[in-house]
């Protein structure tokens, strides 16, 4: 089972190694993790994808909060909340497959960034199935890499955490 | 005021009411020391081992229930705090650890004697700090204190670069400690306590498993009312011990691994266990599945993380354990002792501990020490058999009269810990049982106790083996005693000589009550005991790692 958490963090040297150190000693797995500052430049936010069932995301949830540095934790487990990823996707793109590529780009709402003679760079945002549906799509003409942001999320409607 | 970083560091621990470091110094640490020099309200004991400092400091908050206090240098001397800081944090102790640090210009670059001992104690401290800046001191000795005593207790560090001791600051004390991100929750939910006191009215067969959160949070005195209005019986973990009076009619003594029978069979057959400040340990439960199998289960504890971490709870309080039982006591009916009462008591009646009638047994030491000290000597131990035997014999009166290395079981605890202890409470006998094995992984602090006139006595219950280990191998592993025997052994009588503390060896049952009254003489200096007892006495019961009752072993199998 996959969870997002979100946690609100001092914005302080260590504090990402304390997460992943409690993350690493407690056996807990981090599927994804994206770290960055929120509207209060003293704050950082975390949003956490860990697996796992309830029992062990309880205990997640509880000894995060125990961190001195931690602010707040909230799991989005039946809280409706938007989800995006980032994805830069560079596939090989031969003159002969480059209109197919811009197809399927173009259905899936990415974009083209940038372009070599034998390859497209392309960016995608959006739900982690959605780009796993794109990064399929293209495997076929060769992906040379693939970058992902993890995922970011946020609660819906006016409510914040 | 313009000071240094280091000048506010021991002006701030002055503040915080320090009145003794243990500590070791070493380059990076000079500007610190060379502040203690002028210090007169702080005393500075020199120990010969960083980890003795570290222990020392332990065992001065566990005697005493103030903060403990170590210094070390920066790279080995830091590393060499480690054990004792991870035993201070598996047994939720409040010691600040200031350890100097190599300039912040040469941070991250291999320096001489650099250690990243901020990484390195992450998992062992309840946080740690790495100070930036000279301005800072003040602010971060405060969060440390706080952040050390409030909550559940547990250790801090502190590492302070050299040039922020250097540097010159505008000095202001710090009188409010505010961190948003740190608001322990001390006052437990109403509506659960409520819930708990109608469990405990309706509970057949109740039994309080209070552990060492109720002597941090000082609840003893509520536990015993609870106790004496309700007739439920308790029984206490090893570092609960003392939490109860165990020379109370109600006590059942210590539960687990080497726990009485009574207190165990008491557990098995509950239909309520009220956990107060304890984390259900594996020492405790053994097999998860068969622990308390019959019983409901309350558990108060200030740490939410450990709520429902092993075992299910069916009424969670998250809150100071003193605050809590105060509440509950609001709601709590008195309770006459019931026929549950009267099984228990025959079972404790049934399987008593007990032991043999011949040779030197470490069991009777044990209880003389517990008779020449009328019961009120405070105990430190090492990590073994004479510990549990020392928890099994040695009934506690009060809190902070056992100090044990529970969590961590670390050898060499005892007797750094007993001098912390000592110097704390020095008008109190301080009595380290030690094993000859755990007693040679500390002993360097011995001149440290005759210097500073460190009157504690140390028992030695000298099997010349890792006894504990030898009673696993003996019981596990076909008695193939592989790298327990350590018949090789310096003097301890002459060691004790040697440096200037008052040795004796007792190898007869007829010794034993002369020379520990004859110990009792000495005020000013340190006594080393060597009582060479019977060399495989096991201690019994136990309830082999991660079984259940059913396995217990109340005494040596044919
Ligand atoms: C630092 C450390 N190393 C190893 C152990 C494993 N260990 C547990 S008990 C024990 C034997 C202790 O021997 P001793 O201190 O002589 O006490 P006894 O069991 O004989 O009473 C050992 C080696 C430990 N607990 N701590």
């Amino acid at each position: 089972m996959q969870h997002t958490i979100t946690a609100l963090v001092e914005n302080k040297p260590g504090v990402l190694a304390r997460v992943a150190g409690l993350f690493a000693r407690r056996g807990f797995n981090i599927e994804s993790l994206a770290v960055s500052i929120t509207e209060d430049p003293s704050v950082s936010r975390m949003t956490i994808v860990v697996g796992g069932d309830d029992a062990v995301l309880e205990q997640i949830t509880k000894q995060l909060n125990k961190l001195i540095d931690v602010i707040k934790v909230v799991d989005y487990k039946g809280i409706p909340i938007v989800e995006r990823e980032l994805a830069l996707i560079k596939v090989n793109a031969d003159a002969g497959v480059r209109s197919e590529i811009m197809q399927i780009v173009d259905i899936f709402r990415a974009k083209i960034i940038d372009v070599s003679e034998k390859t497209f760079t392309v960016e995608v945002t959006g739900s982690v199935d959605k780009i796993n549906a794109i990064e399929k799509l293209l495997e076929s003409y060769g992906i040379k890499e693939v970058v992902r942001t993890g995922r970011i999320a946020m609660m819906r409607g006016a409510k914040t955490p | 005021m313009k000071i240094t970083g280091a000048q506010a560091l021991v002006e701030s621990l002055r503040r915080e009411g320090v009145e003794v470091i243990f500590g070791f110094p070493g380059g990076v640490m000079l500007p610190i020391y060379d502040c203690l020099y002028d210090c007169k309200d702080i005393r500075h004991i020199l120990v010969r081992h960083e980890q003795g400092a570290a222990h020392a400091a332990d065992g001065y908050a566990r005697a005493t229930g103030r903060v403990g206090v170590c210094f070390a240098t920066s790279g080995p001397g830091a590393t060499n705090l480690v054990t004792g800081i991870a035993t201070a944090y598996m047994d939720s102790i409040p010691i600040v650890a200031i350890t100097g640090q190599v300039r912040t210009t040469a941070l991250g670059k291999d320096s001489f004697q650099e250690a990243d001992i901020t990484g390195i104690t992450m998992p062992i401290t309840k946080h740690n700090f790495l100070v930036k800046n000279s301005k800072d001191v003040p602010e971060v000795v405060a969060e440390a204190f706080h952040i050390a005593r409030t909550g559940r207790p547990g250790p801090v560090l502190i590492d302070m670069p050299m040039d922020v001791s250097l540097g010159v600051i505008d000095y202001k004390p710090v009188t409010n400690v505010d961190i948003p991100s740190y608001k322990p929750n001390t006052v437990g939910h109403p509506l659960q306590i409520k819930k708990a006191a109608k469990l405990i009215a309706s509970a057949e067969r109740p039994v309080i498993y209070a552990g060492g959160g109720v002597i941090s949070s000082g609840a003893s005195p509520e536990l015993l009312e609870l106790s004496e209005r309700t007739n439920i019986l308790v029984t206490t973990t090893l570092l609960g011990k003392g939490a109860f009076p165990e020379t109370h009619p109600n006590s059942l003594g210590m539960l687990g691994m080497h726990g009485t029978a009574y207190a165990n069979y008491a557990v098995a057959h509950c239909d309520l266990l009220i956990a107060i400040g304890a984390r259900f340990d594996d020492r405790v439960t053994g097999k998860l599945d068969a622990f308390a199998q019959k019983a409901k289960v309350i558990h108060i504890d200030i740490d939410p993380a450990e709520i429902g971490k092993t075992v299910h709870v069916d009424v969670p309080i998250v809150g100071d354990c003193k605050l809590v039982l105060q509440d509950l006591l609001k709601y709590v009916e008195p309770r006459q002792p019931t026929s549950w009462n009267e099984q228990v008591m025959k079972w404790k009646a049934e399987y008593p501990l007990h032991y043999g009638e011949n040779g030197l047994l470490p069991q009777y030491v044990i209880e003389k020490i517990w008779e020449v000290t009328n019961g009120e000597a405070v105990v430190a131990t090492g990590v073994g058999q004479h510990q549990m035997w020392a928890a099994q014999f040695y009934k506690c009166k009060y809190p902070r009269q056992f100090l044990s290395s529970g969590g961590l079981g670390t050898m060499g605890f005892g007797f750094p810990a007993g001098i912390g202890a000592k110097v704390g409470r020095p008008n109190d006998i301080v009595f380290v049982i030690d094993g000859d094995g755990s007693f040679q992984m500390t002993l360097q602090e011995l001149i440290v106790a005759v210097e500073n006139k460190i009157a504690v006595k140390v028992a030695i219950l000298n099997n010349q083996y890792l006894g504990m280990v030898r009673q696993w191998q003996e019981l596990f592993w076909n008695r193939r005693y592989a790298g327990v025997d350590i018949a090789a052994q310096p003097d301890f009588v002459k060691l004790a000589e040697a440096y200037g503390a008052v040795g004796m060896r007792i190898e007869k049952k007829e010794q034993v009550v002369d020379a520990l009254k004859k110990s009792l003489e000495y005020d000013d200096v340190p006594v080393i005991m060597d009582f060479h007892i019977e060399r495989e006495e096991n201690v019994f019961p136990m309830i082999p790692a991660g079984q259940s009752i059913e396995e217990m072993m109340v005494r040596r199998p044919k």
